[in-house]
């Protein structure tokens, strides 16, 4: 019983959700996935360490939901946009999200990106063809 | 008989929803992104296609990770959107076409494309968002469409290679349709974005405008790249390119490209709209 290394592995600041840890943290991301039902987020919201109880969390799982540890429940094992599920109603984006694991906030996350468009469309002009306005 | 007459490739992306939901098209993020559509709109209206094809990926609303088609298509008559967990207001049902999804499916299942046949499928916005920035909102769309989902998000993922390949056995699958009917086919998703890690934030714009160029082009240059070389140059979440491909394969060896558009940011990636025909 081993699991298979893959080349994606070295991709730094990476984490390639595949079926080694789709199965380690099948139950969590299960959790996540019931909130598509507002009956669920509720039952959720009322006694969360029960639902998580529920669903067969583990006890490092269940602490991190519980505490809402949205980094520490993307390290993990959730899935991004299973997680999206869990944080984005409770005003954490998935930006935000990105941002924690740099530890920058998500106002910083976002200039950062910003900074993509500078120059842009002298680039694309350049290139030749690209539709301008 | 029906008739492949363009693809399209688009942004999916949750946040463009918003935008249009919350009237920001117009606001200085988002207006060079939202106008690069206006070629695509005026193409539309003059073509009125029948039916589109939106190739995209389901992001945990239809399929949970306990079943996940390599390739899905929707056999159904109709489509619903609903709740993907953060309360939006779903929007009005697609109608699809039973009759064609099914010939679809059989052609592409005998062409050794073992597709998973739906009979019930909820859109998400990886659906959604390409049917309200192609076509606008609407309480009845205008145009017939069906979802082929493709998993870009449990690992392992087709090929660029293999989805090139079912777009290649797609446009066999349509155009021995015995209807007349003009049809689109959609790639959604992309461009290079990555959500998670330490390496989130990253956008590649020299990789992304080199895989335009190639999916005009030179499709064997994108379809000749491993998964791993694509999430390493496009980001993790930027596979999702790899779906533009079902439609470049859909439309024929030469294409001519009567629109490209290239925007970065739009939230964490980077968009590209294209519009092709197929050529000589």
């Amino acid at each position: 019983m081993v699991w298979k290394k893959h080349d994606y592995e070295d991709i730094p600041g990476s984490y390639v959700f595949d079926g080694k840890i789709a199965h380690s943290a099948y139950a969590m991301n299960k959790l996540f996935y019931s909130f598509n039902d507002e009956s669920c987020r509720e039952e959720f919201n009322a006694d969360p360490a029960a639902y998580c109880d529920k669903f067969g969390l583990t006890d490092e799982q269940k602490a991190l939901v519980v505490k809402q540890d949205f980094l520490g429940v993307l390290r993990s094992g959730a899935n991004i946009y299973y997680m999206a599920k869990f944080a984005i109603p409770r005003g954490v984006s998935v930006q935000d999200a990105g941002a924690a694991f740099q530890g920058i906030t998500g106002d910083e996350f976002r200039e950062k990106l910003l900074e993509k468009r500078e120059g842009l469309e002298e680039r694309l002009k350049k290139e030749g063809g690209y539709w301008n306005g | 008989m029906a008739e492949i007459i363009g693809g399209i490739t688009t942004s999916h992306i949750p946040a463009v929803g918003n935008a249009i939901s919350d009237g920001l098209t117009q606001e200085h993020y988002w207006k060079r992104f939202f106008d690069g559509y206006q070629p695509v709109h005026q193409w539309l209206e003059e073509k009125k296609p029948d039916l589109i094809i939106v190739v995209y990926n389901d992001h945990g609303l239809n399929f949970f990770l306990d079943k996940v088609p390599t390739f899905a298509i929707g056999c159904a008559d109709a489509y619903q959107n609903a709740d993907e967990g953060w309360g939006l207001k779903p929007t009005a049902p697609f109608d699809g076409d039973a009759e064609f999804s099914w010939h679809v499916a059989e052609s592409l299942i005998n062409q050794e494309f073992d597709m998973c046949t739906c009979q019930e499928m909820l859109v998400d916005h990886g659906f959604v968002n390409p049917m309200r920035v192609l076509f606008g909102d609407h309480e009845v769309w205008p145009i017939k469409a069906i979802p082929l989902a493709v998993n870009t998000v449990q690992h392992p993922l087709p090929s660029a290679r293999r989805c090139y390949k079912l777009g290649q056995a797609l446009k066999v699958a349509i155009d021995s349709y015995p209807e007349d009917m003009k049809v689109v086919i959609a790639g959604t998703g992309g461009m290079s974005h990555q959500l998670q890690g330490e390496r989130a934030g990253m956008i590649n714009v020299d990789y992304d405008l080199e895989c335009i160029e190639s999916i005009i082009n030179d499709p064997d240059w994108f379809a000749d790249q491993s998964t791993d070389h694509i999430m390493e140059q496009a980001g993790t979440e930027g596979i999702e390119t790899i779906m533009w491909m079902v439609m470049r394969g859909a439309l024929g060896e030469k294409v001519n490209c009567l629109h490209k558009h290239y925007h970065a940011p739009i939230s964490n990636t980077g968009a590209g709209v294209l519009l092709l025909e197929g050529g000589a």
